[in-house]
């Protein structure tokens, strides 16, 4: 399982577009990903305020749901975003990092569903929540 | 009763195109992931140019879902506030040179936003119209459709409710 997780780590941070948003993966394994997102001006989508454009979240999530997918131990390779929705509960913090923890609660032989919450350094309070089902591929 | 000659064609446009330029290239996100919006009367094509950072499979290749998902968002959100936007800028209630020079109205704010994936995205430039199926005083939904080679095929679309900012007062108001 140690390869597993080595692999998924390996693709995550292959990523070009996670790379360009500058994402850090902190945990992954067992169908659970924990993905950091810096915060940085190039994100912003209110200028007045500075908080960071909803759709970067969104990368992030989607991003972090195909991870926890990918390290689960009922999946056999890689995996696309068949549906994703996101609930905004609030702007999240100027300057400080959004962090998402993304769960795979269930998988079948083809589809995988996950959940997860998107938190800056107030952790009690979620900046948005997602729920999505992703497809299970053979390879990558 | 003679009706008012109609203005030059050159200022309508001018201004009109002002008023949008500024309220897209006033936010770093758009530009970041180099999204231009096609202006034809008040109807809006986004344009999202492809580039490399925009890869979510590298293997494949494939445009990131996230990107997919900011793209759609992106045109939801600036469609939406230009159909309130356009008819004040056309009866001047609103100054485009204020917007013009950096004073932009604020925009709606996403309560929620859900996108189908229908196919992956190719390593190409892909395009995005919304429709703004209601839009009151507090709420409104989007849904919002993306292509890449053929209109017909979608490869993504979305459906997002938004809270809209407090009316904008026109002149004197």
């Amino acid at each position: 399982m140690a390869d597993k997780t080595k692999l998924a780590r390996q693709f995550i941070e292959a990523i070009p577009h996670a790379r360009a948003l500058g994402m850090e993966l902190t945990e992954i394994g067992e169908g659970r990903a924990v993905i950091r997102m810096p915060y940085d001006d190039k994100l912003i989508g209110d200028p007045d305020s500075g908080v960071i454009h909803g759709g970067a979240v969104s990368a992030l999530m989607d991003t972090c749901c195909g991870a926890a997918v990918m390290s689960h131990p009922s999946a056999p390779g890689g995996t696309a975003t068949i549906d994703l929705r996101i609930d905004y509960m609030r702007a999240a913090t100027p300057g400080q990092a959004v962090v998402v923890t993304a769960i795979c609660h269930h998988i079948t032989r083809n589809v995988a569903f996950v959940r997860a919450t998107a938190t800056d350094d107030d952790t009690d309070r979620p900046v948005a929540t997602a729920t999505g089902a992703f497809t299970v591929e053979k390879g990558f | 009763m003679t009706r008012k000659r109609p203005e030059p064609m050159q200022v309508v446009k001018q201004r009109r195109d002002a008023a949008l330029n500024a309220l897209v290239h006033g936010v770093p996100y758009i530009r970041f992931l180099g999204i231009e919006f096609d202006r034809r009367g008040d109807e809006l094509t986004a344009v999202l140019n492809y580039s490399d950072d925009l890869i979510g499979n590298p293997f494949l290749p494939a445009i990131h879902g996230g990107v997919t998902a900011a793209f759609l968002e992106v045109t939801a959100i600036i469609t939406l506030a230009w159909t309130n936007l356009f008819p004040l800028i056309e009866s001047g209630e609103i100054d485009v040179d204020e917007i013009a020079s950096g004073k932009l109205p604020r925009l709606p704010r996403t309560i929620d936003f859900t996108v189908d994936y229908l196919r992956s995205g190719l390593p190409r430039d892909a395009y995005a119209r919304a429709r703004v199926s209601r839009s009151g005083r507090r709420y409104a939904s989007v849904h919002v459709e993306a292509w890449q080679d053929h209109h017909a095929k979608h490869f993504a679309q979305a459906t997002g409710h938004f809270l809209m900012p407090p009316p904008i007062v026109g002149n004197g108001g």
